[in-house]
């Protein structure tokens, strides 16, 4: 039984096999019918616009049923259930499991008490592999990932999908390049993870000083929580904001990521140029969760 | 010959039990919580800490009667004291020397100090580190505890 819990488990040849698969099924080669007679139960004690319809998109697509855990205040959670009951029962109603929960390392306790497959889709500050692979497979429609450089802006304390994508992205040789606001850095474990695969790490103050010579911008959203108070929020939000003007003179092969839902840190103008692959980058969630579906139904 | 005061045995010794030697100066305590022996506990305990050492500088030594640790046991002592010695007493005389091993992973004996981590949380599971070169990996939430391992001691 194979359950994708966070990217660090899932080795290079499957990471390559499920964005391989991806592909294929992005260009319409896949069974409508693969997952037919199976079910999937999308637990979701989180709110989730773009993971939870993704992925309920792609077992529908490959013919496949969903159950949902409903709302969280009317089900058994609010009477005290464990998460590890919770799993206990819906593992006998279906054939796989999603989850997305508040805490950190919830998917680990899933995958011990699961009798079905478990897909990490997100847990507190932890792990979204989904995420993580759709990020991959967005940069790869339009370059190989060996080698490239990888420019990280926003807040990297806090951001997890960050820290994912930067993992798996030192698996393949690239540079990373860090421009943030103090006290929003890498975490230092991570940082040390990174360092240790010989990952180079470059960190900056100011986009204009790195922005010309980066393949891939990859963009997260500094929350307001994080300041003291909205004029302290404001000041540094502006400071990292990107617009058509802080793109000039970026490399032919360049593209702006984002994992959305945006606020301040792109400006809608950007949207319209050819380099902007954030909706894109959303849209390939489909694929590519019909790629991790297959891996763990099939 | 008299022998002066400050020359004699600080703490007895025991019959039968173990003496735990070689703590880093100040971990006695902790080595008595790790093994979860409080003062309401049957055991008789002897304490030293801060004794002269010409290894160590200063070390602790912890004695405990009418009780041989287990191999399991004694590998959780290397979370706080790796250079102590463990020597299993029987009639006065030491039948046994063990070496502390750093275990691969630690169940149940140390906690999270994230508390957004589900090991913190109330589910059946207990706590899980994985030991690594640079401190112990929780394995649900990955986060690192490097130093002052003594307070996250549950």
């Amino acid at each position: 039984m194979r359950h994708i819990i966070s990217i660090n488990e899932v080795s290079i040849e499957e990471i390559d096999d499920i964005l391989d698969r991806a592909s294929a099924i992005d260009q319409g080669a896949f069974d409508p019918d693969a997952l037919n007679g199976k079910i999937l139960a999308n637990l979701f004690f989180e709110p989730s616009t773009r993971t939870q319809m993704s992925f309920v998109s792609a077992m529908l697509r490959l013919g496949g049923k969903v159950i949902n855990l409903g709302s969280v205040e009317a089900s058994s959670i609010v009477k005290g259930e464990t998460l590890a009951d919770t799993i206990r029962v819906a593992s006998g109603y279906a054939d796989a499991i999603v989850l997305r929960h508040p805490k950190e390392g919830a998917a680990r306790l899933a995958s011990e008490f699961s009798s079905v497959p478990v897909i990490n889709a997100g847990d507190g500050a932890g792990q979204h592999p989904s995420q993580t692979l759709l990020d991959l497979f967005t940069i790869r429609q339009s370059m190989p990932l060996e080698g490239i450089n990888v420019g990280f802006l926003g807040d990297l304390r806090y951001g997890r999908t960050a820290h994912s994508l930067a993992t798996a992205l030192s698996r393949y040789g690239v540079s990373i390049h860090t421009i943030t606001p103090p006290g929003l850095e890498l975490p230092p474990s991570l940082t040390h993870d990174l360092l240790d695969t010989g990952t180079k790490i470059v960190v900056y103050e100011h986009l204009e000083d790195i922005i010309t010579d980066l393949d891939v911008l990859y963009v997260t959203r500094i929350q307001r929580e994080r300041f003291p108070d909205p004029g302290a929020y404001a000041s540094v939000a502006l400071g990292y904001r990107v617009t058509p003007e802080t793109l000039a003179g970026v490399s032919d092969r360049f593209i702006l990521m984002h994992p959305l839902p945006r606020v301040d840190e792109i400006d809608p103008a950007v949207d319209a140029m050819p380099c902007a692959k954030y909706f894109e980058q959303a849209r390939n969630g489909v694929p590519v969760r019909m790629a991790m579906l297959q891996k763990v139904l099939l | 010959m008299k022998r002066k005061p400050e020359e004699g045995l600080l703490i007895s010794p025991i019959r039968n039990g173990t003496v735990i030697d070689h703590i880093d100066a100040g971990e006695g305590l902790s080595v008595l919580r790790i093994l979860g022996i409080t003062g309401r506990t049957s055991e008789s305990l002897s304490v030293a800490t801060n004794v002269a050492s010409h290894q160590m500088g200063k070390k602790d030594i912890v004695k405990i009667e009418n009780r041989e640790l287990l191999k399991e046991e004694v590998d959780r002592i290397s979370l706080i004291a790796p250079n102590a010695s463990i020597n299993i007493i029987r009639e006065y005389l030491v039948k046994e020397k063990i070496g502390v091993e750093i275990p691969s992973e630690v169940f149940g004996v140390i906690r999270c100090p994230n508390p957004g981590c589900i090991s913190n949380a109330n589910e059946p599971i207990q706590s899980s580190f994985a030991c690594q070169k640079r401190g112990y990996r929780c394995r649900y939430c990955d986060t690192m505890i490097t130093r002052d391992i003594a307070s996250y001691i549950i």
